[in-house]
């Protein structure tokens, strides 16, 4: 009787365990930095290149001759050690392992804090720093301390114009910014199977920002089927009768479009609370929503319309983009005047490319909204989809209509 | 493990973002880390982290991996950071280069408090009022006593 870090880990709660690593992955930020941790160590032959991959992503395409020089760098190492590299243009890391790599029961470690994304397909997966990150590299195990864990049971069915993202910010509302550090989250219920796999990473995506170690969800039939369509053939996973530390209950059907003020996460209120709130960009993307489900929901609103603020849309990976292109769902986007970027993580952490001046306000899909994190000055709402486009057709925030 | 320095004191949910911010990411060379720490909260404090104890409240360090947080503060010359609760993946870096973090359950601080700690015995002093520290796992302690996960490492090859 067991959940599910338990299960994967093969310990109990509150144990310390040596495990080895089934995947593990770093961008062009982080990569840079195991790069020079594994010299540091004085290690030249990798175990197990196959299963690590290198994943550029933070600063794409180079904004500057340095960032360029350091990428290339990575490149080059990618090229000699063997590891599997995804180079600009790919996508964000969490979006790319998500497209057939990540499998049920897999323990998966990625340097960078919202690797929990993947635990969507009922993986232990995990961030850490480059340092540790260089250790895996060289050993192709890392340490974990088995978490407790908290259940977010999830009842009945979204209504309306909510969307995955409003139930992630009621979640991390609930449980605070630390409300499960050290902690895993498992979204459980009768709710948890109408949760499509992009609204289960979007979910898994945010348990980092209250602490926790991973969100994960259970390998079901929806989990079957969209490894299925990535060629990848899986199992279900049965829940077993477990002692969970705490449970928290959301009724999906009570939720409301909802955004985060800023500067905190967990300060969440209803859309409607601050409509008519100025903004100055609309920005769609990033490991949280920048998924074709995301973009088609965005598209849909601001379809045949145009925008009254500069719109940014990144989609999250190449795949998403060229599933955009096929169905429309593109065209519309620019058509309504926005502007699309390469897939990556566009401005989210302010490193570049659409990032806010002294006063300027931005409604993000992303996920984090802590003080200048877009720019110095800079404030940050964070919302669905869908209130991004409405806001983006208001030039203010707004209530998206009923879908 | 001991060190002891004036405190600097910080409030809590104090993200990564705002121990070095993403526009300094671009490069490798440490001492820019250490020289924009803490920047956007407070201009003065890269000039009086060195020697100094960061006292700071609780879930210090939450939000991004980026390992540059934990290395600015090391490179600013910082001695330990005390707070009653970590993010986890901050914890585990700090450890990994060797920068002393003491889970605590100290109060507000001011600047300038006396801080002591010991981490063999388990105990942090503010202003000689005594505190209990979390226990760190044998693993975390060895590599912390090796001065990070890469001495240590090499210490074991």
């Amino acid at each position: 009787m067991s959940t599910l870090s338990e299960r994967i880990l093969g310990a109990p709660a509150g144990a310390y365990v040596d495990r080895e690593v089934d995947l593990a992955f770093a961008h062009d930020g982080t990569g840079i930095l195991a790069r020079e941790a594994l010299r540091d160590m004085g290690v030249e032959h990798l175990p197990h290149p196959g299963r690590l991959r290198l994943i550029f992503d933070h600063i794409v395409p180079a904004n500057t001759g340095t960032t360029a020089t350091l990428q290339a760098e990575l490149r080059g190492y990618a090229r000699s050690s063997g590891i599997a590299l995804t180079d600009a243009g790919g996508g964000i890391c969490h979006q790319v392992m998500s497209e057939g790599a990540v499998r049920p029961g897999m323990v998966v470690v990625g340097a960078d804090s919202h690797s929990c994304t993947l635990g969507a397909f009922g993986a232990f997966a995990t961030g850490v720093g480059a340092t540790d990150m260089a250790a895996i590299w060289a050993s192709g195990a890392t340490w974990f301390r088995v978490p407790e864990t908290i259940a977010i049971r999830l009842g009945g069915n979204l209504t309306g114009a909510a969307e995955p993202k409003d139930v992630a910010l009621t979640y991390v509302s609930k449980l605070g910014m630390e409300g499960a550090t050290y902690r895993a989250l498992e979204f459980v219920g009768d709710g948890a199977a109408g949760i499509s796999m992009d609204g289960r990473l979007t979910l898994c995506n945010m348990a980092v920002e209250t602490g926790a170690k991973t969100g994960m969800f259970y390998a079901d039939a929806t989990t079957v089927s969209y490894l299925a369509e990535h060629g990848v053939s899986v199992a279900p996973r049965t829940l077993e009768d477990c002692r969970y530390e705490r449970e928290v209950d959301i009724d999906l059907s009570d939720i409301v479009p909802l955004v985060a003020v800023q500067h905190r996460v967990d300060t969440v209120r209803e859309v409607e609370e601050v409509s008519g709130t100025q903004i100055d960009q609309v920005f769609v993307g990033t490991c949280t929503n920048g998924r074709y489900e995301d973009l088609a929901r965005f598209a849909g609103i601001v379809r045949g319309e145009k925008v009254a603020v500069r719109t940014l849309v990144v989609p999250a990976s190449r795949a998403v983009l060229a599933r955009a292109i096929a169905t429309g769902v593109l065209a519309d986007i620019v058509d309504a005047g926005c502007m699309v970027a390469p897939p990556g993580c566009g401005p989210c952490l302010g490193a570049h490319m659409g990032v806010l001046g002294e006063g300027e306000v931005c409604l993000s899909t992303a996920n984090r909204n802590f003080k200048n994190r877009m720019g110095v000055g800079g404030e940050i709402y964070i919302a669905s989809a869908s209130t991004a486009a409405a806001s983006a057709l208001a030039g203010e925030i707004a209530v998206p209509e009923v879908a | 493990m001991q060190g002891e320095g004036p405190a600097v004191c910080l409030g809590s949910d104090v993200d990564t973002d705002q121990i070095i911010a993403g526009r300094y990411l671009r490069t490798k060379d440490r001492s820019v880390w250490a020289e924009h720490l803490l920047e956007d909260l407070d201009p003065t404090l890269a000039g009086r982290a060195r020697g100094a104890v960061i006292v700071a409240g609780r879930n210090m360090g939450c939000g991004s991996s980026r390992e540059q947080a934990v290395v600015a503060l090391r490179e600013a010359g910082v001695v330990g950071v005390v707070a009653p609760s970590f993010a986890r993946i901050f914890f585990r870096n700090a450890i990994n280069v060797g920068l002393p973090v003491i889970e605590a359950p100290v109060p507000p601080c001011t600047d300038g408090a006396r801080v002591v700690f010991d981490l063999d015995a388990g105990w942090v002093e503010v202003d000689g009022e005594r505190y209990p520290a979390r226990p760190l796992s044998g693993k975390m302690v060895a590599i912390l006593r090796a001065g990070g996960l890469v001495p240590y490492w090499r210490s074991r090859r």
